[in-house]
This record gives C-alpha cells, sequence and structure tokens, in this order.
C-alpha cells in the first residue's frame, strides 16, 4: 500500500515570485484550489487506494503545499531538502520536523549544497535521474548516490519555466518515461535516450507540457494527469494505464501540478 | 604556450549522463586545451567514476571564464596549497627536504598565485625571493645562507611539454638513438630552423640563439672548415668547448695537422705529437686566443671566427689537459656557472662529438631547448637521454659529416 505525504492548502498563495509561472498580480481563487486540492486527495485516497499523511499547514508558507520538494524518502532515510531561495528556506525545518516525528532516520545534505527533493530526484527502482542548475546542486548527486548505493544520471534543466525535474520528467512504474525534451539540453536528451528504450518514451508535446503533463503522479497503473492533456492520456492508455484526470490550474499560476503536491514515502 | 592551467575534479555518475563529455566540450568550446588524469570509471552501474582534468588556457581571463561555466555541472577546482619553503641553514646547503628540479617548465604556488619558475634547469633547488614575487632555479653550491628555498613537494607543478607547431623532427621529441635511422631529413630539419633562427637572431628576438657543444673529434674529423663557415656565416652564436677543441683548431692553422696528423696528407708528420703543444705555448706567449688572432698570428679556423663573430665561447678544462689554454676554466664550477650564464636566449643547442661537454651542456638545458646529439658513439646520445634530456635528437654520425652536410645545406659550396 502506497503511504503518500501532503500539505492541506489552507495558507496557499502568491506571495513572491521564484519562478515564470508566479506573478504577485497573479489571483488564486483560494476556495477553487482548495476545492481541486480535495478532488486531488479523493482520487488518491479513493480510486487509488493510498494512504495519506496530512501535514499541519503553515501560515506564511503559501508553498508548504508543495510537499514534493520536503525531501526524498528512501526506506526509512529522509534526505531533507535545502532549498536555493530564502523564501521556500523556512519550509525547511516544518518538513525536518514531520520526518523525525515519525521516526525517519534523518540525513542532510553538506552545508551550502541545495538540494530540492523529490522534485530533482526521481527514477526507477535501479538507478535515478537528477535534475540540476535550476534549483538543485550538481553536487547532491555523488553524495546521495554513494549513500543509497544508487547510479544517479545528472540532467541539466535548460528552460526556466520546467526548473525542476518533476515539470518535465516522469518515470512511471512499467519502466516508462513521459518527457518534455527541450527542458534538456542535448546531452541530457542523449543521456535519457541512450538509457530508456524508443518504445518506452513518450515525448509530451509541447502544450500538455505546459500544462505540466509530465507533473503527473503515478501509483501502479494508475497516473493522475492534470486536465487538458489528451496526446498523453491516450498513449498511458495504450500502455495499459488507467488515467485520472484531475483539474488543478490554480496549483498552476504558482508552477506545480499533482506530483508537486505529493511525496511518495514508500 | 599554454601556461594558465587548473587541476578540476569531476566525480559521480559521469558517464553515462555524458557529463564528462560535457565538461570536456565546454572546455575546447572556450578555447581552453585539457589533459585527462587519474580517469576512473566504474565497473557497475552502481560505482561512480571520478576524473580529474587539467585544464590550460592562453590566459587568465579565459581560465577563469572556463572555471565558472563548468563548475555548475560539478567541476570542483582542487584544492591546492602554496608551496612551503625554508631557510638554507649555510652557503651552499639547501635544506634537507628540498625540492629538486626537472628541467621542465616549472610553476610553484606563493600566497595563492601560480609563479613561473624562471632558468629551470635539471636537478637544482627552487629559491624565492623575500616578497615571494620572484622564483629561481639555483644550483646547489650558489645558495647562501638564509636563502628563501622550496622545500617538499606541495604548491609545485611541472608542465608537460606542449608539441611544438613545426611538424619538424623537433615535434616527436623523441630521443630514440639508432645508427640505422636516415640522416637526410633530420638535418634537414635542423638546417631550416638555424635558417629561421638566424633571421630571429638579426631581427635580435629572444631565444634565437644557436649553440654549439662540441668536442676535438670535429678537427679530427675533418669538420672544421664546415664548423668554421657555419660561425662566418652567423649560424652559431655560442659555442662550449674544452682545451683540445681550441688547441687544434689552432694547431689545424699553424702547423696545418690535429694530434699531429696532417690533416691533408692523413698521416703523422715527424715530431706532430708536438704540434699542439707548441700551439698553445704560443697562445700563453701572446696572452689570449683573442690577441693572437687580432695579431695575426692565428688566422683561419673555428676560434678566429669566433672572435671576429663576437661569438662568445666557454672552454672547460678537465684533468688531462696539457696547458691549458689562456681562457680555459680550470675549476669546474666556475665553469659551469660561465656556461649557465650563456644558456638563457638559447633557442637550438647542437650537442656534436664530445661525451663530456654533451652531457654537462644537457644538464644545464631547459626542455624546451630543441637539442640535437650528434656522435659516432650511439651510447654518448643515449647516456644523453638517460641522465634526463629527453628532448634530445640523437643522430649516430660522425661529427664531419654531420657538420659538412649540415653547412652544405646552408648554402657552403662544394
Amino acid at each position: 500500500m502506497s503511504r503518500i505525504l501532503v500539505c492541506p492548502p489552507d495558507f496557499f498563495g502568491i506571495e513572491y515570485e521564484i519562478n515564470p509561472w508566479m506573478r504577485l498580480t497573479n489571483h488564486v481563487d483560494h476556495g477553487r484550489a482548495v476545492r481541486q486540492w480535495h478532488e486531488l486527495i479523493r482520487v488518491l485516497e479513493q480510486d487509488l487506494g493510498v494512504i495519506l499523511e496530512r501535514m499541519t499547514p503553515v501560515p506564511g508558507l503559501p508553498d508548504l503545499v508543495f510537499t514534493a520538494n520536503a525531501g526524498i524518502v528512501v526506506g526509512r532515510t529522509a534526505v531533507v531538502s535545502r532549498f536555493r531561495y530564502p523564501e521556500r528556506q523556512r519550509e525547511e525545518v516544518h518538513f525536518e520536523n514531520w520526518f523525525r516525528r515519525h521516526g525517519y532516520e534523518m540525513m542532510t545534505v553538506e552545508a551550502g549544497l541545495h538540494f530540492e527533493g523529490a522534485g530533482d530526484l526521481l527514477g526507477f527502482p535501479e538507478y535515478w535521474f537528477g535534475g540540476y542548475r535550476q534549483r538543485s546542486d550538481i553536487r547532491v548527486f555523488p553524495i546521495l548516490s554513494a549513500h543509497f548505493h544508487r547510479e544517479i544520471i545528472p540532467l541539466e534543466l535548460v528552460d526556466s519555466r520546467f526548473y525542476h525535474l518533476d515539470t518535465c520528467f516522469c518515470p512511471l512504474s512499467g519502466g516508462e518515461l513521459l518527457y518534455f525534451p527541450a527542458a534538456f539540453d542535448s546531452y541530457g536528451q542523449t543521456a535519457v535516450a541512450e538509457r530508456v528504450p524508443d518504445k518506452l518514451r513518450l515525448t509530451v508535446p509541447e502544450d500538455e507540457a505546459l500544462k505540466f503533463a509530465c507533473n503527473a503522479v503515478c501509483v501502479g497503473k494508475h497516473v493522475i494527469l492534470p486536465a487538458g492533456c489528451p496526446t498523453t492520456q491516450a498513449w498511458l492508455h495504450r500502455r495499459g494505464y488507467e488515467t485520472h484526470m484531475v483539474q488543478l490550474d490554480e496549483f498552476m499560476r504558482s508552477g506545480g501540478s499533482a506530483k508537486c503536491l505529493t511525496l511518495a514515502l514508500d | 604556450m599554454n601556461h594558465y592551467q587548473e587541476s578540476v575534479y569531476l566525480q559521480g555518475h559521469i558517464i553515462d549522463s555524458l557529463m564528462l563529455a560535457k565538461v570536456l566540450d565546454l572546455i575546447l568550446m572556450m578555447g581552453g586545451t585539457f589533459d585527462l588524469e587519474d580517469v576512473h570509471i566504474g565497473k557497475t552501474r552502481e560505482e561512480p567514476s571520478h576524473a580529474r582534468i587539467r585544464i590550460r588556457t592562453a590566459s587568465r581571463t579565459l581560465l577563469d571564464d572556463i572555471l565558472k561555466a563548468i563548475q555548475p555541472h560539478g567541476a570542483s577546482i582542487e584544492r591546492e596549497a602554496d608551496c612551503r619553503t625554508d631557510r638554507a641553514l649555510a652557503d651552499g646547503v639547501l635544506p634537507d627536504d628540498f625540492y629538486a628540479t626537472t628541467h621542465l617548465p616549472t610553476q610553484i604556488r606563493l600566497n595563492g598565485r601560480w609563479l613561473d619558475v624562471d632558468r629551470i634547469e635539471m636537478d637544482l633547488a627552487i629559491a624565492v625571493n623575500e616578497v615571494g614575487s620572484v622564483a629561481q632555479a639555483v644550483p646547489m653550491g650558489e645558495v647562501r645562507r638564509e636563502d628563501r628555498i622550496v622545500v617538499g613537494r606541495e604548491g609545485v607543478r611541472v608542465i608537460p611539454l606542449q608539441r611544438p607547431q613545426e611538424r619538424d623532427v623537433f615535434g616527436f621529441m623523441e630521443s630514440q638513438v639508432s645508427a640505422e635511422r636516415p640522416h637526410g631529413h633530420i638535418i634537414a630539419d635542423i638546417a631550416t630552423r638555424m635558417r629561421q633562427l638566424r633571421e630571429r637572431h638579426r631581427q635580435e628576438q629572444a631565444d634565437s640563439q644557436v649553440l654549439l657543444a662540441g668536442g676535438p673529434a670535429i678537427i679530427h674529423a675533418g669538420g672544421r672548415e664546415a664548423l668554421t663557415w657555419l660561425i662566418e656565416q652567423g649560424f652559431i652564436h655560442i659555442l662550449f668547448c674544452g682545451n683540445a677543441l681550441a688547441a687544434h683548431d689552432m694547431e689545424a692553422d699553424l702547423f696545418g695537422t690535429s694530434l699531429g696528423y696532417g690533416l691533408t696528407a692523413g698521416r703523422a708528420v715527424p715530431h706532430g705529437h708536438e704540434h699542439h703543444l707548441r700551439t698553445i705555448n704560443r697562445i700563453r706567449g701572446i696572452g689570449s686566443i683573442e690577441a693572437a688572432v687580432t695579431s695575426g698570428m692565428i688566422r683561419q679556423g673555428i676560434m678566429a671566427a669566433c672572435i671576429r663573430q663576437g661569438v662568445p665561447v666557454v672552454m672547460s678544462g678537465t684533468i688531462r689537459d696539457d696547458g691549458p689554454l689562456p681562457g680555459v676554466i680550470t675549476d669546474s664550477v666556475l665553469a659551469q656557472r660561465a656556461m649557465r650564464a650563456l644558456i638563457p636566449g638559447v633557442g637550438l643547442a647542437l650537442l656534436v662529438a664530445s661525451t663530456l661537454h654533451s652531457v654537462a651542456t644537457g644538464n644545464l638545458l631547459p626542455a624546451t631547448v630543441p637539442t640535437v646529439c650528434v656522435d659516432v658513439n650511439p651510447s654518448v646520445p643515449t647516456k644523453l637521454a638517460d641522465r634526463g634530456s629527453f628532448q634530445a635528437v640523437g643522430l649516430v654520425m660522425d661529427a664531419a659529416s654531420f657538420l659538412s652536410e649540415l653547412a652544405r645545406l646552408l648554402g657552403r659550396a662544394t
């Protein structure tokens, strides 16, 4: 049974600008955001049978809702994020306290290195990919690789709209990959193509990539997708996945969607 | 020359991710060059790889730009320490742990900056001035009490030779010695270099002097006229030799013999063995070789050409010398010092038919100076290479043939 960490959007809003999606002038319809979040939660719990852990929201931390950036969890070890921007660094202590209270062994990366958790580190059971340059430091990956005995292939993120790896790259449970190649440089594109066979890779069309089709949540043979991504949805069906479309456009104003709102715990 | 360099370290899964390729491409695209040092490729997917990359650039700014560009991709600058120095305890005595030089371009790190070591030469120590702004290679015997000497190996780096742009015999920098190798193209390459160097020397450009260190076999074998011609035509700018070469050269002028053998008749002449002694005696009588030439006593030959062309000659004595001639330096430390003083500015060294002077001169030459060692005995160029002068091109042939062919290629009528 999958367990996922979420944080209710009580204090979600746009209070600063740290990615190209965020505009202080963008008005978030808070009631609508809350309804969208609850629909995501319903799908996770009722349709997918996921067990959810809920963090306590904190006033003044509008992005605490994006729990994918809390850190990463591997077995009983949690690596807490070290955010690049001061606006989000204030979240670190809350994520750390949650992991600690729930009995995780804590691992911290070297001071001075940035690492934004499952936003920038995802992959398949045998090997992982690490997004760097926008938020996380490439130097974190050899440290994590040595600790967890996993190969980590660094991929440079070259388009600021896709500032975390999970905004343009989504490995699935059956070994497939949804991704938007233009978010990577040619070295990264080649590295991915050499690792994941052609037929297992879907190049998500740009309009769907910009709706964060790659910010999908995969649990077994179920995939939760942002609404309005028919090409991605059709391909997933052909690969035997059941898709669940959820409208999360209020969160897109902040540059996040389904995956950003969740953190896989085990 | 790419004099600016820095080592960076790259680790992790850098092969499959093409991270190593990316960093190397960046260095090249930006105009730097690199050497890959200490590359380890992980044997399994989990095992990380690492590589140490030495980056070289022609300017400090470019080096900084490259470092700035590759650091976000995980290349970390190796933590480098300043070199350590210690005081010489007494005149002529180095600190116990002194750094012994090679003859390759060398830099030391002081106050966080890399500094070129001046006058590099093998088997010396490195002295640093009080403010740490100048570093110079220094022979043991020249060290003075309280001199600041580099000790240990930290903060010292040796720069491998860059392949020269000229695609000639010196470009290969190999001292492979064989009597079976054809000589023609090697001598042709030397002649080309000498023609270029004469032109550069006339324009007073740096490192344009040709040094010849030779033994008396040049005279015995019949190379005297060719060498004289080369000096007169301005192809040779410094001469290192011993008592014998000078004595037999002037013996030939006075008596027509070399060590008593008639140079034209090719046989011993009566009492010929006395000729070199009488020659030395006459020069001693007149006071100097220069006086012998300017007075007209000595009219032709190598020494006369040197005096007339203003070519400096260092004559180093040995234990078996007769006389010796005035001007021969009999204190070998002083002789070494006199030779050393003429090395800066040398752009080509010809070491011809002398084990002693070839090895002694080889020891003084930086590896950056193209060097040719000519001897009928293959063991001489081999010995030179074995003693560290790996840049020397060995040529197994007799001195007269070499000098005559060289002079012919440079325009001497035959």
